[in-house]
C-alpha cells in the first residue's frame, strides 16, 4: 500500500517476473541470443532514473531477498502477479517459468497470499502443451496466462492467438477458469515478412471468447495505435502499463504524457493495468512517480484529460484486483480517502 | 564518428544518399535516427558502410529494408564502384548482410535461415506502414490549422492546394504518392485509407485518429532513440 497525500493506494503490480539470466543458465550454443535477450532488457532497465540503475551482474539474477524488499518493503506492492516467460531456445532451465516464479512462495512464505503465479502455453505443443497447462493449472491455481506469440520453438518463429491450434488452448482455459490471457507481441514471428507486432489476432480470439480478458501488455507498443483502434470496439481488452510507465515516465516524460492521454481515451481509466515489469524495473520509483503525476499544463496537452486521484486508484490495483479477485482493504477502496466523493 | 574524408563531393553525396533511406517504422531518415554508424568512401570509388540498430533484436524485416535501401541508394551515387552495406550487432546479421551483397531480395536471404523463413518480399509490409506516415502526416498538417480556429466543415473542404508549404506538407504529398493516392494541390487535406474525402461530420473522429497514428509513430521513434544512445553511448 502507498500513501500519499491522505490517500491509500493499493498496489498491484500485474507483471512481474523472478528470472534467471546468468551465465549459467545461458544455453550452449546460444549464448549470443541469451546475452542478446538480457542485454536489451538492461537497455530498457537504463530508461529509469539513474539513481535506480544496477550492475549488469546484479540485473542478471535477483535473490528472493531482493525481491522482497524491491517489490514488499520499499516498493509499496500489495500484490503481485508473475508473468512466465519461457524461452528454452536460449535458456537452459527457461528465463522465467511458472516454476521458476513460483518457487518464491517457499523461499518467501510470508508472502505467499500476496502473490500470483500465472502460467503460460503455445498452441505449438499441441496434446501434451494442453496437458501440461492442466497440471499448471492445478499446481498453481492459475487464474491467467501469459502469451508470448514471438517465441521460438523448434524451427518456428511464432504463432498467432486466432489460429485453430490457439483457440484449443483458449478453450481449455474457460474450462480451467482460467480468466486472463496476457498476450505478449515480439519482434520476431513467422512469417518474418508480416508485422511481427500486429495484434489482428487478438481482435477476433477477444470477440470469440468474451468470458476472457486479453490484457495486451506494453499497450502493444509499437503498436499502440492499432491497438487502441481495437480496443474501443472490445469490452474484454485491457492495457497493460508495464513498460509504458518504467520506459517513458522518466526517459521521456512529453511523450509519456501523450500515449497516456491516447490510452485514456481510447482504452478507459476502467480497462488499464499497472505492471512494474521487474526487475527490469523497481515498482518504487514508479508508483511513487504516478501518484505524483499529472497531464502537463501546456498547449500541446489541453485535449488529454486530468487524472483524478480514483484515475490513479483503479491502474495502480484497483482494475488487476478485479481481475484476480484479490480483496482490497476498505481504506484502500474508491471511496475511501481525503477525495473521495459525497 | 562519421569519418567522411572532408571536402570530398562523392563523400557528401553519399551521406546524401543515406539520408534518403528510411526507417519504415520510424518514417525517418537512418542518418537522422544516427543508425549509421560509419561511412567512408575510397579513392577509388568504394563507398563502405556501417549501420547500427537500437537492439539487437529489432525486427530483421525492417533491418533488411533498410540495409537493402542503403545498399541501392549508396550504389546508384554517380562515382561509387562498389557500395559494401553491412549491419551490426544484430540477431540476423548474417542473413541481412550476406542477401544484401548476394542482391538476393528477402526471401532467399533468409532461406534455409535458423532465423526462420520469410515467404513474401517486403513490399506490402513497407506500403502498410507507408499508409501510417500517410494518416500520421494529416495531424501534422492539419494541427496547426485546428489550432488557429479551422472547424470542421473548413477542414472537410480543404485540399492541398490551400494549405501553407511546409515539410511536413511536402512529406505526407510523398507518402501519397507512394501509395498511389492523389498528392496534387487539388487532393484533399483529410482522407480514409483508399482516399476519399472525410465528411465535415467524421472530421473530429477522424483527426483523433490521425494524432494516435502519430502519437504511435513518434514514441516508437523516442524509444528507439533513447535505446540506442544506452546501447552505443556517446563519449563524452
Amino acid at each position: 500500500m502507498y500513501e500519499k497525500d491522505g490517500e491509500k493506494y493499493f498496489v498491484v503490480d500485474s507483471h512481474s517476473h523472478f528470472w534467471d539470466a546468468s551465465r549459467e543458465n545461458w544455453k550452449p550454443g546460444r549464448e549470443e541470443f541469451a546475452k542478446g535477450w538480457i542485454d536489451c532488457f538492461y537497455g530498457y532497465h537504463q530508461l529509469g532514473p539513474p539513481e535506480t540503475h544496477w550492475d549488469y551482474e546484479r540485473y542478471l539474477k535477483v535473490s528472493a531477498e531482493d525481491f522482497e524488499r524491491d517489490m514488499f518493503i520499499e516498493g509499496h506492492v500489495d500484490h503481485v502477479v508473475f508473468q512466465s516467460t519461457y524461452l528454452y531456445d536460449w535458456y537452459t532451465e527457461g528465463f522465467n517459468t511458472a516454476d521458476k516464479n513460483g518457487g518464491i512462495k517457499d523461499l518467501l512464505p510470508q508472502y505467499s497470499e500476496q502473490i500470483t503465479v500465472n502460467g503460460r502455453f503455445d498452441p505449438r505443443e499441441g496434446d501434451a502443451g494442453l496437458k501440461r497447462l492442466e497440471e499448471d493449472s492445478k499446481k498453481w491455481n492459475l487464474k491467467g496466462v501469459k502469451v508470448y506469440t514471438a517465441e521460438w520453438y523448434e524451427g518456428s518463429r511464432g504463432w498467432r492467438l486466432d489460429s485453430p491450434e490457439a483457440y484449443r488452448f483458449l478453450e481449455k482455459c474457460q474450462e480451467l477458469g482460467i480468466k486472463n490471457i496476457h498476450a505478449h507481441k515480439g519482434p520476431t514471428i513467422w512469417p518474418l515478412d508480416k508485422d511481427a507486432f500486429s495484434v489482428v489476432d487478438v481482435d477476433a480470439a477477444a470477440t470469440d471468447h468474451q468470458d476472457l480478458n486479453f490484457i495486451i501488455e506494453h499497450a502493444a507498443i509499437p503498436r499502440i495505435e492499432d491497438f487502441c483502434f481495437m480496443a474501443v470496439q472490445e469490452p474484454n481488452v485491457y492495457a497493460g502499463l508495464s513498460v509504458v510507465i518504467g520506459g517513458l515516465m522518466h526517459a521521456r516524460p512529453k511523450f509519456f504524457a501523450k500515449v497516456m492521454g491516447e490510452l485514456l481515451f481510447w482504452v478507459g481509466e476502467d480497462k488499464m493495468t499497472f505492471g512494474g515489469d521487474y526487475n527490469i524495473w523497481v515498482p518504487k520509483w514508479q508508483v511513487e512517480g504516478f501518484v505524483d503525476w499529472q497531464m502537463p499544463d501546456d498547449d500541446a496537452f489541453t485535449d488529454y484529460g486530468k487524472l483524478t486521484t480514483a484515475t490513479k486508484k483503479k491502474i495502480l490495483g484497483l482494475n488487476a484486483a478485479k481481475l484476480y479477485d484479490i480483496p482490497v482493504p476498505a481504506e484502500c477502496q474508491l471511496d475511501a480517502g481525503a477525495g473521495a466523493m459525497a | 564518428m562519421i569519418s567522411i574524408p572532408p571536402g570530398s563531393a562523392l563523400a557528401d553525396a553519399v551521406w546524401a544518399a543515406l539520408g534518403t533511406v528510411l526507417d519504415p517504422e520510424l518514417d525517418e531518415p537512418i542518418t537522422e535516427l544516427d543508425f549509421v554508424e560509419s561511412c567512408t568512401v575510397s579513392p577509388d570509388g568504394v563507398a563502405t558502410v556501417g549501420l547500427r540498430l537500437p537492439t539487437f533484436f529489432c525486427a530483421p524485416n525492417f533491418s533488411f529494408l533498410m540495409v537493402a535501401d542503403a545498399y541501392d541508394a549508396v550504389s546508384a551515387v554517380e562515382g561509387v564502384t562498389r557500395a559494401d552495406v553491412t549491419l551490426a550487432d544484430h540477431h540476423a546479421s548474417t542473413e541481412i548482410n550476406g542477401g544484401v551483397a548476394a542482391q538476393a531480395g528477402f526471401v532467399k536471404s533468409f532461406e534455409g535461415s535458423d532465423q526462420g523463413e520469410a515467404v513474401a518480399e517486403l513490399d506490402n509490409l513497407r506500403l502498410d506502414f507507408f499508409r501510417k506516415a500517410a494518416l500520421a502526416g494529416q495531424d501534422r498538417v492539419a494541427r496547426p490549422l485546428v489550432d488557429a480556429g479551422v472547424g470542421p466543415d473548413e477542414l472537410s473542404d480543404m485540399n492541398l492546394g490551400e494549405v501553407p508549404p511546409s515539410s511536413d506538407l511536402v512529406r505526407m504529398r510523398e507518402r501519397r504518392a507512394a501509395l498511389g493516392l492523389a498528392s496534387d494541390d487539388s487532393a484533399p487535406l483529410l482522407i480514409d485509407a483508399e482516399g476519399n474525402r472525410i465528411t465535415p461530420g467524421q472530421v473530429p473522429l477522424h483527426l483523433r485518429r490521425a494524432r494516435l497514428q502519430r502519437v504511435g509513430i513518434e514514441t516508437n521513434g523516442e524509444f528507439c532513440k533513447s535505446l540506442l544512445e544506452k546501447r552505443y553511448p556517446v563519449a563524452k
